[in-house]
């Protein structure tokens, strides 16, 4: 569903992806993790087409990004690592404006915001301005605006910043949901536990790179390690070990 | 750490920012040299303006150099009280909103540091642009009144004081307003307030009629004039003893009375202001982290405005109402209305104030000169309004920018959206200027007609050269709107709206240069033909269209580029 060949983006001298080839298929969950700089939310963020790579090509339902950039857009959902929105808009207007940008309203607009709203307990706050609004509120809104036009695929960076544990529970079971119903979700996270318990496949990928995709088996395999967990894979990976530094962090501050 | 490490400490990220963005500016040469220059251009105008009209003032015998004096004392009382208002509001976001805040209260900072550091940045952000024009107001002062060297450091003892009772008593002041109100609603009750304020200060100085003054017969008028100046002052206002102060270094014998009483006074109010801050802050700086009600009830006018834009497509529908929904949400956007009204007053009333006594020849071919530069000077107007208004509007996207990249909508419909909106109310206001000073003019109907049209025609343009330029120089990390305008961004557009309307002018001067002249003394005096009409409407649409269209493609291109960035 989502096709990543040979992406490269620069900012000046700094690679910030490299030549990275990914495919991630329909009706399935696949986490993108990574260490910090890596280069997931630049990865992101040219899937959701708000950045240009400078090579490479971005596929998304068998359309080229480059080629159409309106009708692969109107099937993605895209819910950003800040969750920056209009700040002088209701939660109501907001989700109504966004379901605009895909060109769509009416009573089955109006429905479905509702049923967002219902579905993140945000029903009170629907006539309130986004600028009163919690930050988990915020997550919840925008996750909410990446859902209200009913789209293909999910690009999430982040899904957990801000949520409390209900919310948080909710989530998951509705992204599981989504993916089981055919919808395609690519997330990025640094919580491990998250991707372990919610994603079918990972990639982690290291200083622009993909250093390995796959189940959790094909990731313990290339860490030739049989029984070690997503955080001991990862770190082996990513060459994050990071004991003697603990140590004598500690040392220092007595 | 003891209180003076702390303090420095504490001002030391706002001094090291401050230096970094001006290395930035400075590593683009091109800007600095443009600022450099604009700032150089201003400070011999006000010093030559003043010296020239103070040296003239000095020959009025006996009362002259008390005249001076108390112009000084008027300027001082002025400055007070923006400096006043702007301290307050200074205050607020230094003390209450700023975003470092939280970090600095959770830090084991001494509560007078803090004090002291944000007092210091209130100062030093409310007065710059005060003490920038205080430098060749009192430079003129001290060379017609041949002060000599000395003055300086008498300006400086004088003017220290002077700029920290307002920084003191403002911040006392926001300290016990956020008591009260809420942060964010004490900063949209003071903003909308000090529009008023300057409002009516621009209202009565303009129904005061001032260009009576330049009339040479009526100099007496003059001398009477600046003796009633007397009444908004008092002995009581530090503005009054800091003038007193002044003068006094410039007739070479100050009155110890006078300094004492100003540095005293901000001893004694920045002394007051700490033991205040030192009781109240923490209760009110809870107080201000509380949300204000923010619901929005579902009114009459929005849905009338939704009713008026049924027939866009609901993308475009959406696009207009999130940005007219925006604008009337933000009290920083929507207060400066206030200042546009009056703005309209004022120009209308400058047009029934010309001197253009109806039958003669003079008046007629004055009339029509007027007419003429009502073009211009309209446009000036409209140009600094879409400035204002339509420059920020890409800015103002900003952070949420990604909504609108994710989603399937292109560049230009987000541009034409936003053109639209701008370009309806900047029209509107264009016709009601334009059709109120031609009836005031009585203007005949073929340039009645041509004046209309091509109002209509350089307002699409400013709009969007607005748009573009602001695309171009967008000022993503603005909290203010009005402050977007600021930049160079607004400076370029400004020059490049002026160099349209130049260019529309020079045309349809060009195109009823015979009817001009049909208007002088001794000549036969005839109306405007329509062909000569015609030339002027078809070089003003040549104009106009190239500047619409080159500006809208140029942005357009620009927003599809950014991707790549």
């Amino acid at each position: 569903m989502i096709e990543l060949a040979s992406l490269t983006k620069r900012y000046g001298d700094f690679v910030a992806v490299d030549s990275l080839s990914l495919s991630i298929p329909k009706g399935r969950i696949t986490g993108l993790l990574g260490p910090n700089g890596a280069g997931k939310t630049t990865t992101l963020r040219m899937i959701a087409g708000i950045l240009e790579p400078d090579s490479g090509e971005v596929r998304i339902g068998g359309l080229d990004m480059a080629e159409e950039p309106l009708a692969t857009r109107a099937m993605l959902g895209f819910v950003p690592d800040r969750p920056f929105v209009y700040e002088k808009l209701t939660g109501g207007e907001l989700l109504r404006f966004t379901a605009g940008l895909h060109g769509m309203s009416g009573s089955v607009i109006e429905t479905r915001i509702d049923e967002l709203l219902e579905l993140w307990d945000l029903v009170p706050w629907k006539d309130q301005l986004v600028e009163s609004y919690s930050h988990g509120m915020r997550q919840k809104l925008i996750l909410s605006s990446a859902l209200v036009h009913a789209p293909r695929v999910l690009v999430i960076d982040e899904p957990m910043v801000g949520l409390d544990p209900r919310s948080a529970r909710i989530l998951k079971d509705l992204l599981r949901e989504f993916a089981d119903r055919g919808g395609t979700i690519l997330v990025s996270t640094h919580t491990l536990e998250l991707a372990e318990v919610l994603c079918d496949e990972m990639a982690i990928i290291d200083r622009g790179q993909i250093a390995v995709a796959g189940t959790m088996e094909d990731l313990r395999r290339a860490a030739e390690s049989r029984d070690a967990g997503l955080e001991q894979l990862f770190l082996r990976i990513t060459r994050g070990e990071t004991d003697h530094r603990i140590a004598s962090l500690l040392d220092a501050l007595g | 750490m003891s209180i003076a490490e702390e303090y420095r400490l504490l001002l030391k990220p706002k001094w090291l920012s401050a230096w970094r963005r001006a290395s930035r500016a400075r590593s683009r040469l091109g800007r600095f040299l443009l600022l450099g220059a604009l700032a150089a251009a201003a400070w011999p105008v006000v010093y030559l303006t003043l010296a020239r009209f103070l040296a003239a003032l000095r020959q009025v015998e006996d009362i002259g150099p008390l005249l001076a004096s108390r112009l000084l004392a008027l300027g001082l009382l002025i400055f007070f009280g923006l400096l006043l208002l702007s301290n307050v509001i200074g205050a607020l976001s230094g003390f209450f909103l700023a975003r470092d805040l939280p970090a600095l209260r959770a830090a084991p900072v001494d509560g007078l540091s803090l004090y002291l550091a944000r007092l210091t940045e209130t100062l030093v952000s409310s007065s710059w642009m005060v003490l920038l024009i205080l430098v060749p107001v009192l430079a003129a002062y001290a060379s017609v009144f041949d002060a000599g060297i000395v003055f300086l450091p008498i300006s400086i003892g004088a003017l220290l004081p002077f700029l920290l009772i307002p920084a003191a008593l403002g911040s006392a002041f926001t300290l016990l307003l956020v008591r009260v109100f809420p942060a964010r609603r004490s900063r949209d009750i003071l903003l909308v307030a000090g529009l008023g304020a300057i409002a009516v200060i621009v209202l009565v100085l303009r129904v005061l009629r001032p260009e009576r003054l330049v009339n040479p017969e009526s100099y007496r008028n003059l001398v009477g004039f600046l003796e009633s100046l007397r009444g908004p002052s008092s002995p009581w206002l530090p503005s009054q003893w800091t003038a007193d102060a002044l003068v006094g270094g410039l007739e070479s014998g100050s009155d110890v009375l006078t300094w004492l009483l100003l540095w005293s006074t901000a001893a004694g109010l920045t002394t007051l202001g700490a033991a205040l801050h030192g009781r109240l802050y923490p209760t009110c700086f809870t107080r201000a982290q509380e949300g204000d009600e923010q619901r929005v009830r579902s009114s009459g006018r929005s849905a009338a405005l939704a009713r008026l834009l049924s027939g866009l497509t609901v993308r475009r529908r959406e696009l207009v109402l999130k940005d007219v929904r925006t604008f009337f949400r933000d009290t920083t956007q929507w207060s400066q209305l206030i200042i546009l009204a009056v703005l309209v007053v004022v120009y209308v009333y400058n047009m029934g104030a010309l001197p253009l006594n109806a039958g003669t020849t003079i008046s007629r071919y004055l009339t029509t000169l007027v007419l003429f530069l009502n073009l211009a000077l309209t446009g000036f107007v409209i140009a600094a309004i879409a400035g204002r208004f339509v420059f920020p509007a890409f800015s103002l996207e900003g952070r949420t920018l990604w909504l609108l990249r994710s989603s399937p909508v292109e560049a230009g419909e987000v541009l034409m959206s936003k053109f639209w909106t701008g370009l309806v109310p900047l029209t509107t206001l264009a016709l009601i200027l334009t059709v109120l000073t031609n009836l005031v003019l009585q203007v005949p109907p073929i340039l009645f007609a041509l004046s209309i049209v091509s109002i209509v025609l350089i307002t699409a343009t400013f709009t969007a050269q607005a748009l573009a330029w602001g695309v171009f120089f967008p000022v993503f990390e603005s909290e203010n709107a009005a402050q977007i305008p600021t930049s160079i961004g607004g400076l370029l557009y400004m020059l490049g709206a002026l160099t349209s309307l130049g260019t529309v002018v020079l045309c349809q001067g060009w195109a009823l240069r015979d009817y001009f002249v049909s208007g002088l003394p001794g000549r036969a005096p005839r109306s405007v033909t329509f062909s000569e009409a015609a030339v002027a409407l078809a070089l003003t649409l040549g104009v106009t269209l190239i500047g619409v269209l080159g500006s809208l493609r140029a942005a357009e291109a620009r927003i599809e580029s950014r991707r790549s960035g």
